[in-house]
């Protein structure tokens, strides 16, 4: 009985019971109820803007999956979010909350410019077989120690993760303004502030001629299947999961907790780091101070839709992506605003984390 | 140095540091109210931008003044009571219900905004708050909106209700030992809930500071990350709310000092330094502060502990 709960709120009592076993069923049911319940909400909002809201939402599909065009573009978009949604997770996995992937992102993308831009592009005078590792490495040492800051405050000190890496996203935003007024400004850019440029060799191959998608995509989700192994099959992945699933006992059983903290640290902020580099890479080939729409951010809606399953963070990451894409061709035809995506996601986040507690406690009223 | 120091003696300056701090310090009641009584509650940065928004938008619409700042704080109340409904009811993760819903109000609000006002390319703006130097014979103090002096008189009022009433003792017990509380026979979920609605509902009239007050539009950056610095400050105020003053009135002064030095031009001790300097300093100032307080934080002992009744 022990385990038996009940919850009140407000007149009616809430009750949490967790089920021995799940129904196949709601396995199934779960997710489409979540979706369901998306749907309809947001349909309303949609409704309000005067839009007709089959259309619209038919729209957003094709916009985002309808066409070879839109899947090349929504690919796109999903490469930085893998990748940032594998930094979260695995952040997360070790209840290491690391809110800070933007700021590592873009500090990824600064140092890849550094190493690759120098001289006006030309980089170092070394062969493009060694100047791209490096500037790889580079990008994700910078995200790396972006995060071990924070992860060292914690574990030392016991300061909160979760606000200094937020407030880090700031500085590091900051940081990356002054960069590009200042020693990193490209000299023949008029207007908008925006860096020097990678030299060519160092651009990422497009995967198919005349669209965007580039070998990033290729990059992310090997990274995705190793992660997933990492987890699943070496001593490190038990050891975060152990300790994200409670830190006492697997001090007990003998595991470093300390030092987990710092692998997953480096771990998850080379992975955001590496984002900002293959943004680089792969994209413009130059740091803009608006080149992320809040990857980093999104990477956290990723990470837990796919409930921190490296593999669940693929699929997530692309539904995320063709939301953020189909949204703007929905935009640019029935006029809804593009922030209906983001509202989709948020909406989407919260049903699969009701959804999700449905499957594993059976709520009862009474 | 002596230029700085002129700045800082002028009493333009003072009249900066309350105006920058009274969002902070709303924020961080709000927040500091959610915490004490166990609920972390992220939601405020994206509370902040819906309160803004919200109050803005009723002002903007004919409502009163005070009416725009009571729709914040009904705005707030929507948000924080999902928030309750999902940490406290349903015991999901404070971390990413928090993170949700500050996604789930930013975008809302943005959206509201973009239907509201399809194709502006200048922001409407509203008559906000006048000072209130008319009626008030203080010298600082009556340079500032009203809001100012409702944030000042929250924090004896919040000290009085957690240190001096049977309801406070329960919310404070709430935080550091449920399992106590429902021995008293009080519910839980009740307190935690009553908490975070009435938290929330301060940080939405923090937002809406910036609309009704600090500016006379609604911006879509405007928030700008003051919801996590209030987050940062309840932790420097040891979840106090004599020290959550202090905490923001520093705060404000650094931000204030900032802002004195990018106009200056002469640069702190002389020093030229790119304007993206100056505007890092709150951020890393709130980093500090988490680290001056580190060794001697006392966490509300249950915080982020969901309670589960007949559960250890």
């Amino acid at each position: 009985m022990a385990r038996r709960q009940r919850l009140r709120s407000g007149a009616c009592t809430v009750r949490l019971e967790p089920r021995s076993q799940t129904p196949a069923w709601l396995w199934l049911v779960a997710p489409l109820a979540a979706l369901a319940f998306t749907l309809a909400v947001t349909s309303l909002l949609v409704a309000w803007s005067g839009a007709p809201v089959g259309r619209s939402y038919a729209l957003l599909l094709q916009g985002g999956f309808g066409s070879r065009f839109a899947w090349t573009e929504t690919l796109t978009r999903a490469t930085p979010l893998i990748l940032t949604g594998l930094a979260v997770a695995l952040a997360f996995r070790a209840r290491l909350y690391n809110i800070g992937a933007e700021g590592q992102l873009y500090a990824g993308a600064l140092a890849a410019v550094a190493v690759g831009g120098l001289h006006g592009g030309v980089g170092w005078s070394l062969p493009g077989w060694l100047l791209f590792p490096l500037m790889i490495a580079v990008a994700c040492a910078a995200g790396a120690l972006l995060l071990l800051g924070p992860a060292w405050l914690k574990v030392r000190l016991g300061v909160d993760e979760v606000v200094t890496t937020l407030l880090l996203n700031f500085i590091v935003l900051l940081l990356v303004s002054a960069m590009l007024d200042g020693p990193m400004k490209d000299p023949s850019a008029l207007g908008w502030p925006q860096s020097v440029a990678i030299s060519d060799p160092l651009q990422l191959d497009k995967l198919i001629p005349r669209s965007r998608m580039h070998t990033g995509l290729l990059a992310a989700l090997a990274l995705a299947v190793a992660l997933a192994g990492l987890l699943r099959h070496t001593t490190l992945g038990l050891e975060i999961r152990a300790v994200g699933a409670n830190a006492r006992a697997a001090a007990f059983a003998g595991m470093p907790v300390r030092t987990v903290a710092y692998k997953v640290a480096l771990l998850s902020g080379a992975l955001a780091g590496l984002a900002g580099a293959v943004e680089v890479a792969g994209r413009a080939g130059y740091v803009t101070l608006d080149m992320s729409p809040g990857y980093g951010y999104s990477g956290i809606v990723v990470a837990m839709l796919a409930a921190l399953h490296p593999i669940g963070v693929v699929f997530a990451a692309v539904f995320v992506a063709g939301m953020l894409v189909g949204a703007d061709s929905m935009s640019r035809a029935v006029g809804v605003p593009t922030y209906i995506a983001d509202v989709i996601v948020a909406v989407a986040l919260i049903a699969v984390l009701v959804a999700t507690l449905g499957v594993r406690w059976r709520v009862r009223f009474r | 140095m002596g230029e700085t120091l002129e700045l800082m003696l002028a009493a333009p300056f003072w009249v900066a540091v309350l105006r920058i701090a009274t969002p902070l310090l709303l924020g961080t009641l709000g927040v500091l109210l959610c915490e004490r009584a166990g609920v972390l509650n992220l939601g405020i940065e994206g509370i902040m931008v819906a309160g803004a928004f919200a109050g803005w938008l009723t002002v903007y619409q004919g409502g009163g003044l005070w009416a725009g700042v009571a729709v914040a704080a009904l705005t707030g109340m929507v948000f924080g009571a999902l928030h309750a409904g999902l940490t406290v009811t349903l015991g999901l993760s404070q971390h990413v219900s928090g993170l949700g819903i500050t996604l789930l109000a930013t975008s809302l609000a943005s959206y509201a905004y973009r239907v509201t006002f399809p194709k502006v390319d200048s922001p409407p703006t509203i008559q906000p708050f006048a000072d209130m130097s008319s009626w008030l014979p203080l010298p600082v103090l009556n340079q500032q909106t009203p809001l100012t002096l409702l944030a000042l008189l929250l924090v004896p009022a919040l000290a009085w209700l957690l240190y001096r009433t049977p309801l406070g003792l329960a919310l404070r017990m709430v935080g550091e030992n449920p399992e106590a509380v429902e021995g008293q026979g009080l519910n839980v979920a009740h307190l935690r809930t009553g908490a975070v609605v009435a938290g929330s509902a301060l940080m939405g009239v923090a937002g809406a500071f910036l609309t009704l007050a600090a500016f006379n539009a609604f911006y879509f950056n405007m928030v700008n990350g003051r919801g996590w610095v209030c987050v940062a400050l309840v932790v420097f105020a040891s979840w106090r709310p004599g020290r959550a003053l202090a905490g923001a009135l520093l705060f404000g002064f650094f931000d204030a000092l900032q802002l004195r030095l990018q106009q200056a031009g002469s640069g702190l001790l002389g020093l030229q330094l790119p304007y993206q300097f100056y505007l890092m300093l709150p951020y890393v100032m709130a980093i500090v502060a988490l680290l001056l307080v580190a060794r001697r934080a006392s966490y509300p002992q249950a915080l982020m502990k969901p309670f589960r009744k007949g559960q250890r």
